[in-house]
């Protein structure tokens, strides 16, 4: 019974449609795709004007000169700009083309958003192909719309939040990239005082080869509300190499509280780097809960940036590493005020040579007294072969703080394991129980039908490892 | 048990006629074959529930359903006198000394095994968790549940009645008996069942 679920699970991800589409850039990027992306969306001038400075300082930038490498991404060969036959931000599925349809229908949004979700959309290449929020939020002043809808009917709001303070291009290379190239994602509203109670959830899916997608979240829970966030991104396997290079900006406003979870598990072959952060004002609260399975490389590090006094920022995160993937992920939390908390979980896994790596950053700015800050980051390797590194920066330039740093690196035990088989069973499931405890701390954190793909995603992992 | 770290250099082991010399730990489990651990390791994250609905389901063709289980486990804890609570917390996780024993004789109660080979479960525990676990033990012994209680006291054998007693020292059995054996070990000691030295 187990075992057909995760059949089908597998199928659900690797299942790719016919490439359909009204609008399908050449390889590569320049100047005039750029344009062409603005136009085809009808942005107003600020807008292009953006794009077209934010490609002019990616071309500036030098490629990151830490981390993973990433020789083997040609630029060259992405497909940029990619826009699926189907109607925009449709709010009923059934206007939604049959077969993208199904698509959204193995990874079971339609009914996740029947019963748990507050509204859902879907992103399939290049465009926002459905969305729709329950009356009950709309008719309560919350947006939520694609980001490309939200530009055109609340251009004073993104204009304000869009790529400013929170991320800006100049960043680093991928996020002037973004910037120049972005198309559809998610936009967010929360009027002060709302507070939203079932989640919102967005699914980004990529279809065709060489596919680019660079989805831009932005997120404004004003003061006092609080809106639950929930991302899922898949796409099919191919033997050339994709990119996703995403943005997500999250502005919680004073005494405001948002929850970020996401649960990546893009293609093995493709470039994940990707840009998420929070500015938190004071009282306010951020939570990110992270999950990254997929990808070849994944570059991502959850940005909390805590500007106002006593706020909050909570990260867990998980990331699993097999053959040939390279997960460095971490978080980084700037303690600008006074009295900000913050608190890391980590976790990762290696198995098959995979390489896990804990890149974390916790600045402490002089002045910000009795701030606090607890980072605990553990890893799990399954074998000889694989790797896991910690690499956290600490730049604390205040006395009055208080700070806990715990980091354990382990491989996976043989005591614990003939602990469970001597109680009747078998290895591979000993070993699963094992993970999945491992990872309870970060399953436990998300919502049901999400805790219960990733146990699957990690199985579906492990199945068949072990000799 | 099959630990991987062991090697057997010589003989056969036999359960329940079948040669299991071999058998991986699992097997050996599913066989009817049960260690109550000295030293259980934790498992962080998962439940005493869980993780004993896994390994009951492991050894029954046809899963035990959910509420069926809980009315199992409820039971023998209420025979262990362990709190509701117990079920959810992580497999030896933060346990003292005595629960860990007492979750090892839980997980007796529930497996039901044919042959449980208790090592030292009485070391360590307090007079009220030693009658405690001794109640669990006698509960399960019978025709269908043979026992092998290995300890260096006499004290468990007031609560747990053995059929035989084999007194081994160095790995070997040096004497047999009934439990009167016991009792004249704890007066007078081991040394005069030690096996001569001859120079």
């Amino acid at each position: 019974m187990a075992e057909q679920i995760l059949e089908i699970n597998r199928e659900n991800y690797d299942h790719y449609n016919e490439d359909k589409y009204i609008y399908k850039a050449k390889p590569g990027l320049s100047k005039e795709i750029v344009e062409e992306i603005s136009k085809q969306k009808n942005e107003p001038e600020w807008m292009l004007n953006k794009r077209l400075k934010a490609f002019e300082i990616f071309q500036k930038l030098p490629m990151p000169s830490w981390g993973p490498s990433l020789n083997d991404l040609d630029l060259n060969n992405i497909i940029f700009f990619h826009r699926p036959d189907a109607k925009r931000n449709a709010t009923d599925w059934n206007e939604v083309p049959e077969d993208i349809k199904k698509t959204f229908e193995r990874l079971g949004i339609p009914e996740a958003e029947r019963t748990a979700l507050g509204g859902a959309g879907a992103q399939y290449e290049s465009d926002v192909v459905y969305h729709n929020l329950k009356k009950e939020w709309e008719d309560k002043g919350v947006i939520f719309l694609d980001c490309d809808e939200a530009l055109q009917k609340h251009p004073e709001l993104v204009k304000k939040y869009f790529m400013t303070s929170c991320v800006s291009p100049t960043l680093h290379k991928f996020a002037a990239l973004h910037a120049a190239v972005w198309s559809g994602g998610t936009f967010i509203y929360v009027p002060p005082y709302v507070k939203v109670s079932m989640p919102l959830q967005a699914y980004f899916r990529m279809n065709a080869q060489k596919g680019g997608q660079f989805e831009h979240t932005l997120i404004i829970v004003d003061k006092n509300a609080e809106v639950q966030y929930i991302e899922g991104c898949s796409a099919p396997q191919y033997n050339v190499n994709s990119l996703h290079a995403g943005c997500v900006e999250i502005h919680v406003l004073e005494g405001a509280r948002a929850r970020y979870s996401s649960i990546e598990n893009w293609s093995k072959n493709t470039y994940n780097l990707n840009t998420k952060r929070a500015l938190v004002q004071k009282d306010g609260v951020i939570e990110w809960i992270n999950g990254n399975m997929g990808s070849k490389v994944t570059m991502l590090y959850p940005t909390s940036v805590l500007i106002g006094e006593n706020a909050k920022s909570d990260f867990i995160g998980v990331a699993f590493a097999g053959k040939g993937q390279n997960q460095d992920t971490g978080t980084k939390v700037y303690h600008l005020a006074k009295n900000t908390t913050s608190v890391v979980k980590s976790k990762s896994i290696s198995k098959d040579g995979g390489i896990t790596t804990y890149r974390g950053l916790l600045h402490i700015k002089n002045g910000a007294s009795n701030c606090k800050s607890n980072v605990n980051c553990d890893a799990l390797m399954m074998d000889n072969i694989s790797k896991s590194n910690t690499v956290p920066y600490m730049d604390v330039k205040e006395k009055e703080v208080d700070l806990g740093h715990e980091a354990t690196v382990g491989k996976i035990s043989d005591e614990q394991v003939f602990y469970l088989m001597s109680r009747g069973l078998s290895k591979e499931t000993a070993t699963q129980m094992i993970v999945s405890g491992f990872i309870e701390p970060v399953v436990k954190a998300l919502p049901l039908e999400y805790a219960v793909e990733l146990n699957r995603l990690i199985e579906l992992e492990m199945e068949g490892s072990l000799g | 048990m099959g630990h991987p770290r062991y090697q057997i250099t010589n003989g056969k082991i036999m359960l329940n006629g079948k040669d299991a010399t071999n058998a991986e730990p699992d097997e050996r489990a599913k066989n009817g074959l049960f260690l109550s651990f000295q030293y259980p390791q934790e498992i962080s994250g998962v439940s005493v529930s869980n993780f004993l609905r896994t390994a009951l389901n492991a050894k029954r063709e046809k899963p035990i359903s959910v509420p069926d289980f809980h009315k199992l486990l409820q039971e023998k804890m209420a025979l262990l006198k362990m709190d509701k609570s117990f079920a959810l917390r992580y497999v030896n996780e933060g346990f003292s000394g005595g629960e860990k024993k007492r979750a090892e004789i839980l997980q007796m109660a529930v497996l039901h095994p044919q042959i449980a080979i208790l090592d030292e479960t009485d070391s360590g525990l307090d007079i009220d968790a030693l009658k405690t676990v001794a109640n669990g033990v006698n509960a399960l012994k019978g025709p269908e549940t043979g026992i092998l209680l290995i300890t260096h006291y006499q004290r468990i054998l007031n609560y747990i009645t053995p059929d035989k007693v084999h007194i081994v020292i160095d790995g070997r059995i040096v004497k047999s008996g009934g439990k009167e054996l016991a009792l004249q070990v704890e007066e007078k000691g081991y040394d005069w069942v030690r096996p001569k030295v001859t120079a």
